[in-house]
């Protein structure tokens, strides 16, 4: 199998289906362990007792918040260059998911600030970046439905993502770079990670979870975007009344 | 079907120069606000005379252990916060956070009285990045004891 089929639409649309369900399901059985292991397995904390567990949702979201970012610049990259169509849907549609991501990281992190800091918001480095990057997310979706010319709408939200691209070391480093009342970096350190084992293993099991979440829904979303842009096609009018 | 043509040549180099124009204008202006608008600042910072006094600012540190005091019947405390050498005398009336603690790190907002002492509007607490078990944490505790024990 090479690229050019896999990149060909009416291949992606076709084959996927299966595949798709298949790692939906696989998506929520392991999510509901993870949880069960993050919930109920892992040990309380020395310090937070348990109300760190929160940490298996805010982290692996955050985390994917900027991956997904990545994602859709790569591919909005590749779509401006080279004029791949399925590289446009995957870059347009990636920035919902993302947009998704930032929201569960920013809200799962003010519902742990309360307790811990004592308040939700503070305007530090981190929680800033983070808020930019939902407003980047928001960016690309509103321009992109503002535009009637869908092709010509891919070119600008492209460019954003680009550019965007430049928030996201922003993000990643502001702990480092100043005082922030957000904690420095736990896992993603050259130092050997700050979480105990027993806590760890729980934190990137979930992180891969939600790799798996992604993947299924951006796969989803792309078929979503074959559809809406081939639906007055033949091949598209014969697939679906079959 | 990635092939590199001279046109998906030209529309990398202007991609490009896009970018690093536009990331060149971002390092710039945030280099110029990390200059002038810290989050907050420490207690070296202070003693060094880096920080307005009578001003509304943020300072943030680590409580010292045995320096917690409250008065009788009141909201009223005060405490030390230092970092590696330098202290402060902090003073605060309301209620303060879970994970306040001698030995934790805290964030504050108020004005400086004078370069050593400070008097805080509102108290949050600074969590570090260390998550462990509660057993782990005792047996660290125990080795940390011991260890202090040895030195003296």
């Amino acid at each position: 199998m090479n690229i050019s089929k896999i990149a060909n639409l009416k291949f992606f649309y076709t084959k996927t289906e299966k595949i798709i369900s298949f790692l939906s399901i696989l998506t929520l059985f392991l999510f509901i362990a993870g949880i069960y292991w993050g919930l109920f397995v892992a040990p309380e904390d020395y310090l937070q007792g348990n109300s760190y567990r929160i940490m298996y949702i805010h982290v692996p979201a955050a985390w994917l918040s900027l991956q997904t970012y990545i994602f859709m610049a790569i591919a909005g990259f590749i779509a401006l260059v080279w004029k791949i169509k399925i590289m446009e849907i995957a870059s347009v549609q990636s920035a919902s998911i993302g947009a998704f991501f930032t929201i569960i990281a920013l809200v799962t992190g003010m519902i742990w600030g309360k307790p811990t800091w004592g308040t939700y918001w503070v305007w530090d480095a981190r929680l800033t970046s983070e808020l930019i990057l939902l407003f980047l997310y928001i960016g690309v979706i509103v321009l992109y439905a503002s535009f009637s010319d869908k092709r010509q709408a891919v070119k600008i939200t492209s460019l954003l993502a680009i550019i965007g691209l430049v928030n996201i070391p922003i993000i990643h480093y502001s702990v480092e770079w100043w005082n922030t009342l957000h904690q420095g970096p736990t896992v993603t350190k050259f130092d050997k990670p700050s979480a105990h084992i027993s806590m760890l293993l729980p934190l990137l099991y979930m992180f891969l979870v939600f790799n798996l979440y992604f993947i299924t829904v951006i796969m989803k979303r792309i078929r979503l975007g074959i559809y809406m842009r081939e639906r007055n096609s033949k091949w598209m009018k014969e697939y679906t009344n079959d | 079907m990635i092939k590199l043509t001279k046109t998906s040549k030209k529309r990398i180099v202007k991609i490009c120069i896009f970018f690093f124009a536009f990331s060149s204008f971002s390092a710039l202006l945030i280099y110029a606000f990390s200059k002038n608008s810290v989050y907050f600042y420490t207690p070296t910072q202070i003693i060094n005379k880096e920080a307005p006094v009578e001003k509304y600012i943020r300072i943030g540190g680590m409580v010292k252990k045995k320096s917690f005091k409250r008065k009788d019947n009141s909201l009223k405390v005060s405490f030390i916060i230092h970092d590696l050498d330098k202290s402060i005398s902090v003073n605060y009336e309301g209620i303060l956070p879970d994970l306040f603690a001698e030995g934790q790190g805290v964030v504050m907002t108020g004005r400086l009285i004078n370069f050593n002492t400070f008097v805080a509007d509102e108290v949050l607490a600074k969590h570090d990045e260390n998550y462990m078990p509660p057993e782990v944490a005792d047996m660290m505790k125990k080795k940390e004891d011991l260890k202090e024990k040895n030195d003296k």
